[in-house]
């Protein structure tokens, strides 16, 4: 097992509703595919997340594209335009999550 | 819809899209010529006001032309009586019913369909004006009345949204912030929009211009399929529920991208609403720090502020502080800066926001950032901003309405020469 990063392996593009960030995080190799799926859990991108995400993550698996689509929920300090933050739509939260260093055999 | 709402407020004319009449009056020659028709949801809460201001240009330039409107998403002067009849108008999110917040509500606007646009065009319409519709629906109504599709072909309609999808949002469907790849991605300074080709059965390309910057692959159609969806199984439209985990995305070509096999399931019997509401008030306020040490002085410097607003008394409902260049963006995930790399930060700009329902808490806060420049650590500009504004926030209420409510309506008006 190596530890590869997540953006050696995947793209993504992420944004938001109300309070709520969606990533879509798509494979850049079909063979890859099933690395993401067994590394990139919910959990481990809920924990990924401390501090930024409050609420649940919620992954979906679309493998008819390679890809899987995250839900993190409570995650945009009240979304849109009630938020303080610089990135109220969580558009950059795409790269944040390919920060992660996952095992690869 | 909030924005436009205030300007129908000053001026009755007003209070839709304005650059839209600006560019039809660019392109309605090329339109006339080339028998090209335009759907838009462009009417904002005044889509007859659009349409007057679209059929006098058109009467300026000496081109006859159909506009239709479609209205009756704007459900705001139906909200009491709905709220009256028990339709709660719950908030999607928090389940919180709309009567805590009715006092402050600005809009509300159901999003239409794409039958009523596809009747638009039955009728004659050149251009087709709408109000709040769903952004795929733009996209899904040429198909309807171009194929003939029924209200219950859900594979073909899932077909259509899964292409109006990926190019409802221009230019990110064509290489525009796009993560794979863009540093290779040609002429963004002259990128082109997103154009699909529909076949009756529901095969549907996506390409752009030849000529243009930018770049159609599959991994820019890619990212944009999973843009803002939730359930990728259950995209729910108000025409029907798409499936996007049967869609196949395969390359055809140069910048030609081919979307097959999309299933749908039967529409919900709700509209999604969007209600716009007055949330209290916000501010931020942000200076430069620059090396040495510019992390550091930008951490006293939120120490100093938080000093200075306690001492005053001030009560937010929250405040947030962050470091561009430091850890803004990607927060925990990033950490603090490493150590190693603090003393090098070039600069560091301590953005510093502030919200309340109290708008004199938001104001005296925004007269604290100038004095910071002259009274805390050293080396600091963004003076030349100027005091920070106080904004009204508006936020977001989405809640589904159901379908028996709301009538939308065509209506075909023909320009007077």
């Amino acid at each position: 097992m190596a530890k590869r990063k997540l953006i050696e392996l995947a793209h993504a593009r992420s944004g938001d509703k109300g309070d709520m960030s969606n990533i879509g995080l798509i494979a850049r190799k079909p063979e890859y595919y099933p690395i993401l799926v067994r590394e990139v859990t919910a959990e481990r991108v809920k924990n990924h997340f401390t501090g930024v995400c409050l609420g649940k993550v919620e992954r979906f698996e679309i493998p008819n594209l390679g890809a899987m689509n995250f839900l993190l929920h409570e995650a945009l300090d009240g979304g849109g335009t009630v938020a303080l933050k610089a990135d109220p739509q969580g558009k950059t939260y795409s790269s944040a999550l390919l920060r992660m260093e996952i095992d690869v055999d | 819809m909030s924005v436009l709402q205030k300007q129908r407020a000053r001026d009755p004319k007003l209070g839709y899209a304005r650059d839209f009449v600006d560019m039809i009056a660019r392109v309605l020659p090329d339109l006339r010529d080339r028998r090209i028709r335009v759907i838009a949801n462009a009417g904002g809460i005044n889509p007859l006001g659009c349409k007057d201001a679209v059929i006098d240009v058109a009467r300026r330039q000496g081109i006859p032309v159909k506009v239709a409107t479609v209205m009756g998403d704007d459900i705001l002067p139906s909200i009491d009586d709905l709220l009256a009849r028990g339709i709660e108008l719950k908030n999607m999110d928090t389940g919180e019913p709309l009567s805590a917040v009715r006092a402050h509500v600005q809009s509300a606007n159901a999003y239409i369909g794409a039958f009523p646009l596809a009747e638009a065009l039955g009728q004659g319409a050149d251009i087709v004006i709408t109000g709040r519709c769903a952004d795929a629906a733009l996209a899904v109504a040429p198909m309807i009345h171009e194929f003939g599709w029924k209200k219950d072909d859900w594979d073909k309609l899932s077909a259509g949204i899964v292409a109006g999808h990926v190019i409802e949002c221009g230019a990110q469907a064509t290489g525009g912030n796009c993560q794979a790849d863009w540093e290779t991605i040609p002429n963004l300074a002259d990128i082109g929009y997103p154009i699909v080709e529909a076949e009756p059965d529901g095969t549907c390309v996506v390409t752009k211009h030849a000529g243009t910057g930018g770049r159609v692959s599959v991994e820019s159609v890619k990212e944009q399929l999973l843009y803002e969806i939730g359930d990728p199984s259950s995209y729910i439209t108000p025409d029907v529920v798409a499936d996007f985990t049967t869609v196949q995305v395969t390359a055809a070509g140069a910048d030609r991208v081919r979307l097959t096999g999309a299933k749908g399931k039967p529409a919900t019997e709700f509209y999604k609403a969007s209600i716009s509401y007055a949330a209290g008030f916000k501010a931020m306020g942000q200076m430069v720090y620059a090396w040495p040490d510019a992390y550091m002085k930008a951490r006293a410097a939120e120490k100093i502020l938080r000093a200075r607003l306690d001492r005053l008394g001030l009560r937010f409902d929250a405040i947030r502080v962050e470091f561009l260049g430091a850890n803004a963006c990607h927060g925990v995930a990033a950490a603090e800066p490493a150590p190693d790399i603090v003393p090098y930060l070039p600069e560091v700009v301590l953005r510093f926001g502030v919200r309340s329902e109290n708008k004199a808490a938001v104001d005296r806060f925004t007269r604290e950032i100038a004095p910071l420049a002259l009274n805390g650590p050293p080396v600091v500009s963004g003076l030349g901003l100027g005091r920070p504004r106080v904004e009204e926030i508006v936020a977001f209420w989405p809640a589904l309405i159901p379908k028996s409510e709301v009538k939308p309506e065509v209506t075909l008006w023909q320009s007077a020469n």
